[in-house]
């Protein structure tokens, strides 16, 4: 995000501490005095960093009460990435809507697909990413992919994930 | 130590060579197989057996059997290497069950009776104070039981990954390297004489489904049963998907897995990374345990062969010999 704030002692800080407030980690702050010409005495900063999920607003709303503009919010990465395979009658059984399904969800979304179509009777394979925003959606949408393969007589190929 | 054996199929011959070959401290007091069968309290000579065997198929007596053997016969130790039945356990359920009761000490390589009854034959070893041991119907020479009972006792486990079908092993890592279609690698392994001519039970995942079963209730408090695992075999899979996997850097293998926490018993087709400790080559096994003091052990081993199959159940023999010997110390 890009914040604007007043060039005085003390303000940087006072806008990053709400960061550590709601359990986020800073990855970069980006200081750019240049751009201090254009608004006299204020100064913006870019900040990238890694939020518990649902605690955006709540960080919003704390830079704010430290006096501190935010002039833009960038996007929220998906940050969990799942390839699988899939393998079965895929065309036939409505690529579009396996898709669909993983996508509709708003939290997660099928990014890459490549896939093998060998002859027109035989069974299709491909390989799919799957991102979503945490571990918890990411687990929701494979329960999705496992429902699908059943309804649809696919077979799911998982990754093997060790334990933590 | 006098031991009886029951089973005269490659794992049963194996044993007996390795018995005859060695000075273990073992004598073999009775053999049968599935016709016939010798006894002689003072021991039988191995090499008068495996020849009559040779040259007419049948062991000893034929009015005997095996479980003749297990009620009459005078030994410490039954080693039970039938052919395994995983519906009922049978015969060598009866036969374990009988030797327990006696109050013999059992060895067995037979994966029907420990996955199907494993409580009721723990429960029964323990009533008579004798010792079951099974390390010869989990991954072949790799000594997984004893590391769980003995090397890892005290830990807690997390987490049991495994391939412990060398068939589907083997027909994957030639679909991989070849391009082969899953029809050509599993008639490629029957050649090699790695698949069975029914090789539903290794293909479907019913195999190594049975030996997971096994591991479970070895260190989990709760018995759990076959129909408890949730099964994928490997009969669907295409070389495509192998391809596909292989462009990331990754490969397709029939993994046993058991979590407990997370209520976790199941066997399917995973993609791994080609540099995954699993990954191996072949007809080989691997075993990957996650426990919470010793962190993650993997042991990797052949995972069938007659010679390697007796390695496992030496282990086990010696292993009775040794609390065999200190019992019998203490009683003396």
């Amino acid at each position: 995000m890009k914040l604007e704030m007043r060039d005085a002692p003390g303000q940087l800080v006072a806008a990053l501490r709400p960061i550590s407030e709601v359990g986020g980690n800073i990855i970069a702050v980006i200081h750019q005095r240049d751009e201090k010409a254009t608004k006299g005495d204020t100064l913006s900063v870019q900040i990238v960093l890694e939020l518990p999920d649902q605690r955006l607003s709540d960080l919003v709303r704390l830079i704010r009460e430290q006096g501190v503009n935010i002039q833009r919010i960038g996007h929220e990465r998906l940050l969990y990435e799942k390839t699988v395979i899939v393998i079965g009658h895929l065309i036939h059984t409505d690529l579009g809507d396996t898709v669909d399904r993983i996508d509709r969800t708003g939290f997660a979304e099928v990014t890459g697909l490549n896939i093998c179509m060998p002859a027109i009777t035989q069974v299709s394979s491909a390989r799919l990413v799957v991102r979503a925003v945490n571990k918890q959606d990411m687990e929701q949408a494979m329960d999705i992919l496992r429902r699908v393969s059943k309804e649809k007589k696919f077979l799911l190929v998982e990754p093997l994930e060790e334990i933590e | 130590m006098k031991v009886a054996i029951l089973g005269m199929g490659s794992v049963g011959k194996g044993l007996m060579q390795v018995i005859n070959e060695r000075d273990l401290g073992l004598v073999v007091t009775a053999v049968a197989d599935s016709r016939s069968a010798i006894m002689d309290r003072d021991g039988i000579s191995i090499d008068e057996v495996l020849g009559a065997k040779r040259l007419r198929g049948y062991c000893g007596d034929t009015s005997l059997s095996a479980m003749d053997v297990v009620t009459k016969g005078t030994y410490d130790v039954l080693v039970e290497v039938t052919p395994t039945n995983a519906l009922t356990g049978e015969p060598g359920l009866s036969h374990i069950l009988a030797a327990l009761d006696r109050g013999r000490h059992v060895v067995t390589s037979n994966k029907g009776p420990i996955a199907r009854e494993y409580e009721r034959l723990r429960r029964c070893a323990a009533e008579k104070g004798v010792l079951l041991r099974y390390e010869a119907t989990v991954g072949g020479a790799i000594p997984i039981i004893h590391t769980l009972e003995q090397g890892l006792a005290g830990n807690r486990v997390l987490a049991i990954f495994g391939v412990l079908n060398g068939t589907c092993n083997y027909i994957l890592c030639r679909m991989a390297a070849e391009g082969l279609s899953y029809e050509q690698a599993l008639l490629e392994a029957r050649e090699m004489g790695y698949a069975e001519a029914d090789p539903t039970y290794d293909v479907r995942g019913i195999d190594p489904a049975i030996k997971l079963v096994i591991l479970a209730n070895t260190f989990l408090k709760k018995p759990v049963q076959l129909e408890d695992v949730e099964v994928t075999g490997i009969d669907m899979l295409t070389n495509d998907a192998l391809r596909l996997a292989e462009e990331q850097d990754c490969t397709i293998r029939l993994i046993a897995e058991a979590i407990p926490d997370r209520g976790i018993l199941r066997v399917a087709p995973r993609l791994l990374p080609l540099s995954h400790p699993l990954v191996v080559d072949g007809t080989l096994n691997a075993i990957t345990i996650e426990t919470d003091m010793a962190g993650e052990i993997t042991l990797i081993g052949k995972g069938a062969g007659s010679v390697e199959t007796a390695s496992a159940i030496i282990g086990d023999l010696l292993y009775i010999r040794d609390f065999h010997e200190r019992s019998h110390k203490k009683t003396s």
